[in-house]
Parts: structure tokens; sequence; C-alpha cells
């Protein structure tokens, strides 16, 4: 029961890698790149939970007070970061990419090949 | 590859992947037993030295704030990019949207807007002292303005926005941030040192050049979402529907 | 503390903060001259960084957090002359892109100059960090930068493409290496590279550090584009405007080889002790099919972009065997081969440019003879495919020599001529193709190169009239010279050979970085590699110029040869280029596939 967790990031993980190879639409591919992308969230937010922990503000708690990592929340909120980078990105060239060449599938674009 | 060679090789691939995956996680503590000793360092030591009671904003702007400087300039490069990509010269008085209709509508959406903008700023100024930050805040300040589009009307939302206005926002939060850190340097110290009277922890005034960063970090990130969100607005606002996605 | 070492990412930041901000107001030219100006004062403090490290490293802890007790609470930067070198690289070909470029992207107005020197400090940040996140930022930021600058022609479907090719693949490569990052954190609660590995060496192999070792150099092997990782290079490096493919072919992917050694000896080397011998196998065996597909597939081009990128690839696998060979001497001679052919390659790109402006196509078929009217892209071309192919004593031949010396150091004396066969590959389509074009030998058409997008949507921004000459000439004169001439710096074997002991000495590098212990003075000894390098060179340069005249003057063999050799080779070569599909879910089907056997392999090896 412990390890659940983890593997729940791994589930996410390979099930969003399943979506991103079978993908028909540029914008379901970006969506599948999101889902992998919590697979890391859930990872490092699991990997740094303290049993009876509480958030590591000691705004109303008394300093000393058991608190998870956090550590793993400023990396998570770097990654949360950067995911909406990418997804800005890859939701904009598949804006581009229906108007040029009239569908959005990742399979049609092999344009440059061999 | 054909689609089944694919799939073939790419189960046959992802079961193997999935194994090794769940054989490395296996090798972790316990769920609930973090071993430390990043986590437990700051939090014992961050409240003390730094005078704020958000240790993750302590470490996101402070103990690892060269990381925020990375993620800062990913978010600009981001917004850059979109514009990069989707820029076209669009004859902005053809705009094809013309509003919402509901009175309803208009009357809750706007005056949800001052609502937002002073939750963003709330969030933003707190961030050190009660769960938030910069990048939380500013994406709230920044849904404030995507509202005025939602709830309103495409031509309102862009004179609120102007693209050179953002522009230097944007600009001026990234650069802003990295200033704070050569200040530090031009003092001697380290780059992104803190500076600054620490104040008392708790109150708004703590926490020395975590107030800069984070207001930095606020004002960057607010200025990328709009640049952002107005690009791809401008794509329903002025692309006729054919060719749109 | 040394206050320069920041400075390598910020200088180009505030810049680029400075010329987005002001982009409204700032008069056509002055965007142009602020972004030189950067990237050459940037150059300037990289290289002063080399100097200044030659003797110890220097730590940089930002924020002021030195490490407490032994523990690492801040960010560190662990500058070496290795790295500092490569970062020196990168400014110096962005300073050469940014002259080139002058005036060129006129269109998109600041914004390729903001992208630009955005993605200089990202690699700068990535090639100088000593802590994992950290690298994984700049990795993440390079990722942003290139592709919003690959993309950036949106009037073809192409660039878009390539562009789409190279974000999903290289996301995904971010996504393993947070995966491995994180199982690091889990297990040593550490994200400096010399504390993890001072945590792991005390420790066995477990599956843990299999498989995050694993996913580590996987997501760094698709930067680097090692196969089967390397599919998104030929597509992105082929529609990606040519100052671009500067930095990304002769930087970029060298940077994900620096990580994998950033990674493995001050965090990996511990642990892995005892496996030497396998990994080197690995390693080895990885880099000497990168090396044959990517030279194989140079052949088959035609676009020489493609056909560049192809040699990246195929260089990619030699120093991937370099660095594989896990001797100080192996590194030595990797860095130095990197940085030698790192002008060479930019070189080639500015030549290839210079003939898409003035001749209006980059198909090596198609402008045939053509070359003529370019003498300066003829020098630089025909230079470049020489170096390539390992003409001694220029260029890489510094680099070579180490290799050499190093491949019989530990029984691997074989080695050096199957990686001459990969100069012969690479070399020789570069004459192939110099000669075809500049010189109009070889026939005019050839089924066996892949066809090329239509020319009509290339670089539409370029216009013929406001481009100087000196500027377009200049930079790719000078890289080459450079880049020949380097093998000519005094000592720099020797040299080379003490930065890269110190670099793989785990436990002096972690007292120094942590403790701030400064190492003893080491010397190394001579390298006197013999006539050995020499021999490779030449045979290697001669057979490269026979494989050109192959390429030329196939056609002409007798017919039954031709007939047999068609039916013996076409099966092979038709797998070969249909893998290269342009379709991203291949990709990933690769990308899954790589990383799944890496893991294999790997716990096999730790077992």
């Amino acid at each position: 029961m412990s390890y659940l967790p983890y593997a729940l990031a791994v589930w996410l993980f390979v099930v969003g890698l399943y979506g991103v190879v079978t993908s028909r639409h540029l914008i379901h591919l970006t969506v599948c790149l999101m889902v992998m992308q919590s697979s890391s969230y859930v990872l490092l937010l699991s990997i740094g939970y303290v049993d009876r922990g509480t958030a590591p503000i000691f705004a109303d708690v008394p300093k000393g007070t058991r608190a998870v990592d956090p550590v793993v929340q400023a990396l998570t909120l770097t990654d949360v970061v950067v995911s909406v980078a990418v997804a800005a990105l890859l939701l904009a060239v598949a804006m581009q990419v229906r108007r040029r060449h009239g569908s959005a599938d990742p399979e049609q674009l092999s344009a440059v090949k061999g | 590859m054909s689609r089944r060679s694919r799939l073939s090789l790419f189960g046959a691939s992802a079961a193997g992947l999935t194994a090794l995956l769940l054989w490395g996680v296996a090798g972790l503590p316990d769920f609930g037993h973090y071993r430390g000793p990043y986590g437990y360092v700051l939090n014992a030591v961050a409240p003390t030295e730094r005078h704020v009671t958000n240790v993750v904003t302590a470490t996101t702007f402070d103990y690892r704030g060269f990381d925020t400087l990375g993620e800062a300039f990913i978010l600009f490069a981001a917004a850059l990019g979109v514009a990069l990509l989707l820029r076209e010269e669009r004859a902005e008085s053809h705009s094809l949207d013309h509003g919402v209709r509901s009175d309803a509508v208009k009357l809750v959406g706007l005056a949800l807007v001052p609502a937002l903008l002073v939750l963003g700023l709330q969030v933003v100024a707190h961030g050190f002292i009660t769960p938030g930050g910069g990048f939380q805040g500013g994406v709230v300040l920044a849904s404030a303005f995507a509202l005025v589009w939602l709830a309103g009307r495409y031509r309102a939302f862009r004179r609120l926005t102007p693209t050179p206005a953002v522009d230097f926002a944007k600009g001026v939060g990234a650069g802003g941030y990295a200033v704070v850190g050569v200040v530090a340097l031009l003092l001697g110290t380290s780059y992104l040192q803190n500076f600054g009277p620490l104040g008392t922890a708790g109150t708004l005034a703590s926490g020395g050049s975590i107030v800069l960063l984070n207001l930095a970090t606020a004002l960057e990130v607010s200025a990328a979402f709009v640049l952002i969100f107005t690009e791809y607005v401008e794509e329903l606002a002025l692309v006729p529907r054919e060719t749109r996605l | 503390m040394e206050s320069l070492v920041p400075l390598p990412v910020v200088v180009p930041l505030i810049a680029a903060a400075v010329l987005a901000a002001g982009a409204r107001w700032l008069r056509r030219g002055v965007d142009d001259a602020i972004a030189l100006a950067t990237a050459a004062a940037t150059s300037v403090i990289s290289t002063m960084l080399v100097v200044r490290s030659l003797d110890h490293d220097l730590v940089y802890w930002f924020g002021g957090w030195t490490p407490r007790h032994g523990l690492a609470i801040g960010i560190a930067f662990d500058v070496e002359p290795l790295a500092a070198s490569l970062a020196a690289l990168a400014a110096v070909l962005a300073t050469a892109s940014f002259v080139y470029g002058w005036r060129y992207f006129d269109e998109v107005g600041t914004l390729y100059h903001v992208l630009m020197l955005t993605f200089l400090a990202a690699m700068s940040g990535f090639v100088l960090s000593g802590d994992l996140f950290n690298m994984f930022v700049f990795f993440e930021l390079m990722t942003v930068c290139a592709f919003a600058l690959i993309g950036y022609q949106v009037h073809s479907t192409a660039p878009l493409q390539g562009a789409i090719n190279f974000a999903v693949t290289n996301v995904i490569a971010s996504f393993f290496v947070v995966t491995g990052l994180a199982l690091v954190y889990g297990r040593t609660g550490a994200l400096n590279l010399d504390q993890i590995g001072r945590v792991l060496s005390g420790q066995g192999t477990d599956g843990l550090v299999v498989v995050a070792f694993a996913l580590l150099l996987g997501g760094f092997l698709v930067k680097a584009g090692a196969v089967p990782f390397h599919f998104w290079l030929s597509d992105a490096y082929a529609v990606a405007p040519v100052p671009v493919c500067v930095l990304l072919s002769a930087v970029m992917s060298d940077l994900g080889l620096h990580a994998i050694g950033r990674i493995y000896w001050p965090a990996f080397s511990g642990v892995f002790s005892g496996d030497v011998d396998a990994l080197r196998a690995l390693f080895v065996g990885i880099g000497v099919l990168t090396m044959l597909v990517g030279g194989a597939m140079a052949f088959f081009q035609r676009d020489l972009k493609r056909l560049l990128a192809f040699v990246t690839i195929s260089q990619v696998g030699v120093f991937l065997c370099g660095i594989g060979l896990f001797t100080a001497r192996g590194l030595a001679g990797t860095t130095l081969y990197v940085l030698a052919d790192g002008f060479v390659k930019a070189a080639l790109f500015l030549a290839v440019g210079i003939l898409v402006y003035r001749l209006g196509d980059g198909d090596e078929l198609r402008l045939r003879g053509r070359g003529r009217n370019a003498p300066v892209a003829a020098v630089v071309f025909f230079g470049g495919a020489f170096l390539v192919a390992g003409v001694p004593p220029f260029g890489s031949f510094e680099g070579w020599s180490l290799l050499v010396r190093s491949a019989e150091d530990v029984g691997y004396g074989w080695l050096p001529a199957v990686l001459a066969l990969g100069s012969v590959l690479t070399g020789g389509t570069l004459l192939r193709a110099a000669a075809r074009v500049f010189l109009g030998w070889g026939d005019e058409a050839d089924p066996l190169l892949s066809a090329e997008p239509p020319p009509s949507e290339e670089e539409p921004e370029v216009s013929s009239s406001r481009i100087s000459p000196p500027l377009l000439f200049g930079p790719a004169l000078a890289l080459l010279l450079v880049g020949a001439a380097l093998s000519f710096t005094p000592e720099l074997s020797e040299e080379a050979t003490q930065w890269a002991q110190r670099f793989q000495d785990r436990p002096a590098h972690a007292a120094e970085v942590l403790a701030g212990r400064l190492p003893p003075a080491s010397t190394a000894p001579p390298t006197g590699a013999g006539l050995a390098p020499y021999g490779f060179g030449i045979a290697s340069t001669v057979l490269a110029v026979g494989f050109a005249a192959f390429g030329l003057y196939r056609r002409r063999l007798p017919a039954l040869v031709r007939s047999g050799a068609a039916r013996l080779l076409e099966p092979p070569i038709a797998t070969l280029k249909g893998l290269h599909s342009g379709i991203v879910g291949d990709y990933v089907a690769w990308l899954t596939f790589g990383v799944a056997a890496l893991g294999g392999v790997v716990a096999l090896i730790a077992r």
C-alpha cells in the first residue's frame, strides 16, 4: 500500500507515453504530454511526504512542527511552470499546423523524412 | 514504419519500461517516510535565517533562487515563442468577436474582475507568509484580465492589455529578477544572496530581497500569461471559423 | 568567490530582458548591436573562466549558501576547463551567428535576438551547473528556446514538423530526467551532484540506482542525438534557420554528452566503480552504432542541411565512444575533438547558408555546378570536409591522437580503425557534396538520395539587398580557421588530460566542492601517441576522397556490380530510410525502446 503513489506515477507515465505514440491529433498529443508531466508531480510530491506532517508553512503552527519536504514542492512548482510553457508552445504550433496543412494529425506531418 | 509495427515495438518496450520503473520506485523509502536530509534542514533553518514562515517560498526565492531565475525565463521564452509562432498581420478592425450578449454574465463576470485582482495581489504580497507567491499570484492576476474577455468584449480586453505595455512588463519582471541578483553581486556577496532588512517573520515586512524577487516574478508571470492568452484569443477573435482549429 | 562565474548566464539573460522590454522603442540595427555585444562579452567572460579554472575548479554557491557540515543546501556552479570551454564555444558561435545573421531576421524584429541570447544563457548554465535540478531547468530552457527558434518559419509545414518532433522527443527526454532525478533525490535527499555521489558510493547498486542512471542517461542521450534517440535531430536541423543550426549542431548535441559525463563522474562513478568495463562496452557499442547510422544516412541525403545533421549525429557517436572509454585521455581527447569540430560544423552550416542565400537552394543535386559563383563557400566547404575526414595535423587531430592512445590503453585497439571509418563516411559524403556543388562533378540525378521538400519556402525573410558580404563570409572563414588551428595550441593535450583527471577523481572533487579543499597539483604523463594517429588520419582522408568519388560516379560502375549490390543493399537501405519517417509517434516508440533497452543492459551490468 505504501508504494501506491509511486505505482500511480509509473502508470501515468506509461499511459501518457502510449497516448503520445498513438495520437492522431496534436492537441490530444499535448494533453498526453501533460499527463506524463503530472506523473513527475505525483512522484516528486509523494517522495517528500512525511507521515502526519503539515505544510511547511509556519505562520500559524509553531516552528519545528512536523512538516513535509519543502524542496520537492519548490521543484514541482518549477515543473508546473515548465509544463505550461511547453503546452503553450505546442498548442500554438498545433494551431499553425491546422491552418497551413488543413489537419492536425501528426501522422500526416511527414514533409521531412528519409 | 507502419502503425502496427510501431505499436508492437512500443508495446514490448513499454512493458519493459514499466517493469523497470516499478523496480526502480520499489527502492524508494516508504510513502510518508521521507528520509531527508535536505527538506528537514531547510524546514529547521529557514524561518530563523530568513524570517519567513513559508519555507517553500524561501526555497524558491532564496535557497534555490537560481533555479527560479531559469524558470522565470522559461516562461518568458515560451510567451515570446507563442508570439513568434502566432504572429500574423491581422486586421484589428475586423474583429469577429461581438462580445457576450447576456447581461447577467456580463454583470457577474465584470464584478468578479476586481475581486480577482485583489485576490491576486494578496496572494503575491503574502507569498512568503502564507501559501502563495509570485507564480501563483501572477496567474490569478492574469486570469482577471482573461475574465474581461470572457465576460465582456475582445476590444475591451485588448484596450486593457496593449502589447507594448505587456511586453515591457514581462521584460522588466524577468530582467528585474536577474538584476536583483546582480545587486547582491555589487554588494560584494554571492549572486542572488539575500540583502535588505529581514524584518519580523509573519509580517509583510520580512524576508529581505525575497520580497523583491517575489514581486518581479509576479509581474513577469502575469504579463507572460496575458501575452500567451492574447495570442490565443486573437485566433478566436480574428481568424475565420473555417481555418480555425 | 569568483564573481565572474554567474555572468555567462546572467549577462545574456539581462540583455534578453532589456531587448524584450524595449523592443518597441529600439531602432533597427540597435538590437543587432546589443545582441552582438552581449554575445561577444559572454565569449570573453567564458574564456576568462577557462583560464581561471586551470589549476582548480571554481566552485560558486548561489545565494551565498555554502555547504554546512558537508551538506549542500544551495545551488552550485562547478566551473572547470572542460565545461567552461564548451560555454566559451557556445558564446563564440553565438557571436558568429549574430554577425552572420545581421539584419537576417528583420521580419520578426527583436524576438530572434532575445531567444538566441536566452538560448546562449541556457547552454552556459546547463554546462556549468553542479546541481542536478538546476541542470534540468536549463535543459528545459534550452528546449523552449530552441523550439521557438526552429519553428519560427511558420509559413511552411516542414519547420513546424521539425519543431514538433524536436519538442515532443526532448520534452519526453526531460520527463526521463526528472523521474531519474526524483529517484535519486528520494534515495539521497540531495540534488548536488557531488553530494549525491558521496551518498551513493557508500551503497551498492540496486534497482533504484540502476533505473535512475538509465533514465538520466537516456534523457541526455536524446539531447545528444545518439541512436535510437536521434530521429528528431535530422528533422529539426534540416528546417531550422542557418544561424540557429550553428548553435544547435555545434553545441547543443555536445552538451548532452557533457551532461552524461557530469552526472557519471561526480555522482555515479563510485557506485558503478566495479562495472566500468561493461559500461565501457555499452557506451562504445551505442557510439559505434550511432556513428555508422549517422554516416550511412548522411550519404543518402541531398538536402545539405539534413546531410550536415546526420554528420552531426555520426560525430556524436564518435564522441560517445571517446567518453565511453572512461579514461582521462579519452575524456580530454573527446573534449578537444568536440571543440575543434564544433567550429568546423558551424563553418559548414554557414557555408550552406551562403549557398542558400546566394543561389536560393540548399539541395545538392539542384545546386550541381552552380556553386562556382560562390568561391568563399567553396573554400569553407572543402576545408571543412577535409577537416571532418581527419586530415592531419589540423583541427581535431590533437583530440584524435588522445583518443587513439586512450583506446590502446584500455585494450580497445581496434576502435580507432572503426572510428576512422566514420570519418571516411562523413568526410567522404561532404567531399562528394562539395565536388558536386562547386565543381560540377558527378551525375546530375541520383535516385538513391532522399527527396526533400521544395525550396520555395526556404528562408523567405532574407532580402538580397541588405546583407553585406563581409558579414556573411567573415564568420564562416574565421570559424574554419579557428577550428583548423586549434590543434596547434601548445601543450594542449597534456593540459586537457590533467583537467580530465581532476574531473574524474570523485572523492577529491567532492572534497573540493563540498568542503573547499583544494586538490593537490597533478601532472599528466606525456601523450606521445606516436605515428598511429597520423596513419589513421591520412588513411581516412584518402579513403574519404575515394568514397566521395564513389558517391559521385557510382552509376558508372559496371552494371553487373551495380545490380548485385542493389539486390543486396536495397532492402536494408530502404528500411533504414523508412525508419526516419518524420512521424513523431515512431520516434517516441523508438525512444521508449531505447530507454527500456538501456535499463535492461545496465541492470545486467550491475548484477
